[in-house]
């Protein structure tokens, strides 16, 4: 599976500009499911990275074939750390990032809920942005919140769609938080109540 | 020169009007017969034209009192309207200094700023506010300092780090904002606050005002106009309670239009603040009820070839597309087609 192609969108939407070999610098590394093979295909085409590198992967929704965990174990990571999910890893990953050193680099593939998050994370930990490499890997389901109650949905994959925590009918705006790690869902239906187009599977 | 605040009302039985006088100064945004984005800054400061909301620094008119009750009524139902970065503090006090010391010199007989050394002594008449503090200490105000001076302050106010060659949106005050969130917006750079906006970015207009904004100097603050369109007074639309004032957005009827529909302008300025260098980015809204409007001819004739002649996009972008056809109607009645007089001014 390659990186996600994304249409050109407006200035506050994220670009994932792919993992790029940097050298034999200490990083850390995280993935979800298909994200994956991004890591694999980097260790491939840098091998010394794997050495520095502590790496966590959350293996759900990983595409069926052969088991991508173990293989990401056997490239050699200084570490491995596996989660079920990114909730449940995010304590050790937040850990990890604190005892960071200067010139650590983050390394990010996934969805981009994960990604988001997961960057938000690095950001307030005090990464620089030119530290954090990502690339987008798996479903474009968007992480939004909700801008009425600020909930935040996760996996969103439709346009419009119901905020799990209120239950308005939010429309999808490109407008995005690094920040909270989610686009912005606003009311669809506020000026005509009960009036919701139909909605549609969300674009790339 | 003594100001009767007006007792009134920005939401449920909209109450807000503006005096004959207050007609007369209203900020009429537009220089000419027709409007495209534009880095339209000039030069702000004292000295600005008398009796005009350019006369002060920070224009205190007769709305203040009402404008801050409401306010009020705004942060205690949703306290994020008023956020401030960990590292905002410091501009936080400047902004404070800049605006007791400017409301001080520019409307003695409202404010006053007593200062021996750190020790200060700010009287608020209008908001019957007496406080004794020590600047730069947190603990001896009630809350952090650019939550403290802007809840005496008419406008929303932004307070912009500066680093990177970038603006970033790290601190505010935003309870009258045209459709935008400061919880969503903040942290954001310069063009990421801005994305949602069409057009502006392909035309160039970011680049050159973020050029313009990062040489502002200490001491020559700017500013410019910017508008919408706004149902009823409400100083509140928010993204929000967008689903709490949206329904009031088809309310509008050939028979209402004149008192329900508003022409809302942004006094926004830009000063450099001396200790951290922020940059604070007050944006002061302004409401006149069309009805109101159309009593300066020139400003009637002027709005309707305004609306009339909009690019659709900008129309939707400020959101009065499902109404500009009824505007448009209304408010050329007043246009019989004669020329107008350059400048923003009613009697030019």
């Amino acid at each position: 599976m390659r990186a996600t192609e994304f249409s050109p969108s407006i200035p506050s939407r994220p670009v994932y500009g792919g993992l790029r070999p940097h050298g034999a610098l200490p990083s850390l590394m995280l993935a979800e499911g298909a994200g994956g093979e991004a890591l694999a295909e980097l260790a491939k085409a840098d091998p010394p990275v794997m050495r520095h590198a502590q790496l966590f992967y959350v293996p759900s929704g990983a595409p069926a074939g052969p088991d991508l965990a173990a293989r990401l174990r056997g490239l050699g990571p200084a570490s491995y750390v596996e989660g079920p999910s990114w909730a449940a890893l995010r304590p050790r990953f937040v850990r990890a990032l604190a005892d960071a050193h200067m010139g650590t680099r983050l390394y990010l593939a996934g969805s981009e809920g994960l990604i988001g998050q997961a960057m938000a994370e690095a950001l307030a930990a005090g990464l620089p942005l030119e530290a954090i490499d990502a690339e987008h890997r798996g479903d474009i389901a968007r992480r939004m919140q909700c801008v009425h109650c600020k909930g935040i949905t996760e996996n969103v994959t439709t346009d419009p769609f119901i905020c799990a925590h209120c239950g308005l009918n939010l429309f999808v705006r490109d407008h995005y938080s690094r920040r909270i790690g989610a686009f912005q869902g606003v009311c669809v239906d506020a000026e005509t109540p009960g009036i919701v187009p139909e909605p549609q599977e969300i674009k790339p | 020169m003594t100001i009767r605040f007006n007792d009134e009302t920005f939401r449920d039985d909209y109450s807000y009007h503006n005096s004959p006088e207050a007609i007369r100064r209203f900020p009429f945004p537009f220089d000419k017969d027709d409007y495209m984005y534009s880095v339209n800054m000039e030069p702000h400061g004292t000295g600005g034209r008398a009796g005009s909301v350019f006369e002060k620094r920070f224009d205190v008119d007769e709305h203040y009192v009402a404008e801050m009750r409401d306010r009020a009524i705004t942060l205690a139902s949703d306290p994020l309207r008023c956020q401030s970065l960990p590292h905002m503090e410091l501009a936080g006090w400047d902004l404070l200094e800049l605006i007791m010391q400017c409301k001080a010199e520019d409307y003695p007989e409202l404010f006053q700023l007593h200062r021996d050394g750190d020790r200060w002594h700010w009287v608020n008449r209008p908001l019957g506010i007496e406080q004794r503090f020590t600047f730069l200490d947190p603990t001896t105000l009630p809350c952090g300092p650019m939550e403290y001076i802007t809840r005496q302050a008419q406008g929303d106010f932004a307070v912009l780090d500066q680093r990177e060659n970038n603006l970033w949106m790290d601190a505010g005050m935003v309870t009258s904002q045209a459709d935008w969130s400061l919880d969503f917006d903040i942290g954001m750079n310069f063009f990421e606050w801005h994305a949602p906006v069409p057009k502006a970015a392909e035309m160039g207009i970011f680049q050159r005002a973020l050029k313009f904004l990062l040489a502002i100097p200490q001491g020559s603050p700017s500013r410019r106009l910017n508008w919408t369109m706004t149902v009823n007074p409400r100083l509140d639309t928010s993204p929000e309670n967008y689903h709490l004032w949206g329904p009031e957005k088809r309310t509008i009827t050939p028979e209402n239009v004149g008192a329900k529909q508003y022409l809302r302008v942004e006094l926004q300025s830009f000063w450099r603040l001396p200790r951290s260098n922020a940059l604070a980015f007050p944006i002061r809204c302004y409401l006149i009820a069309l009805q109101d409007l159309v009593t300066v001819p020139k400003w009637a004739r002027r709005l309707h070839r305004v609306i009339r002649d909009l690019p659709d996009e900008l129309a939707e972008y400020k959101g009065f597309t499902v109404n500009r056809q009824i505007i448009t109607d209304y408010l050329a009645q007043f246009d019989d087609g004669k020329p107008t007089s350059p400048g923003i001014f009613a009697d030019d």
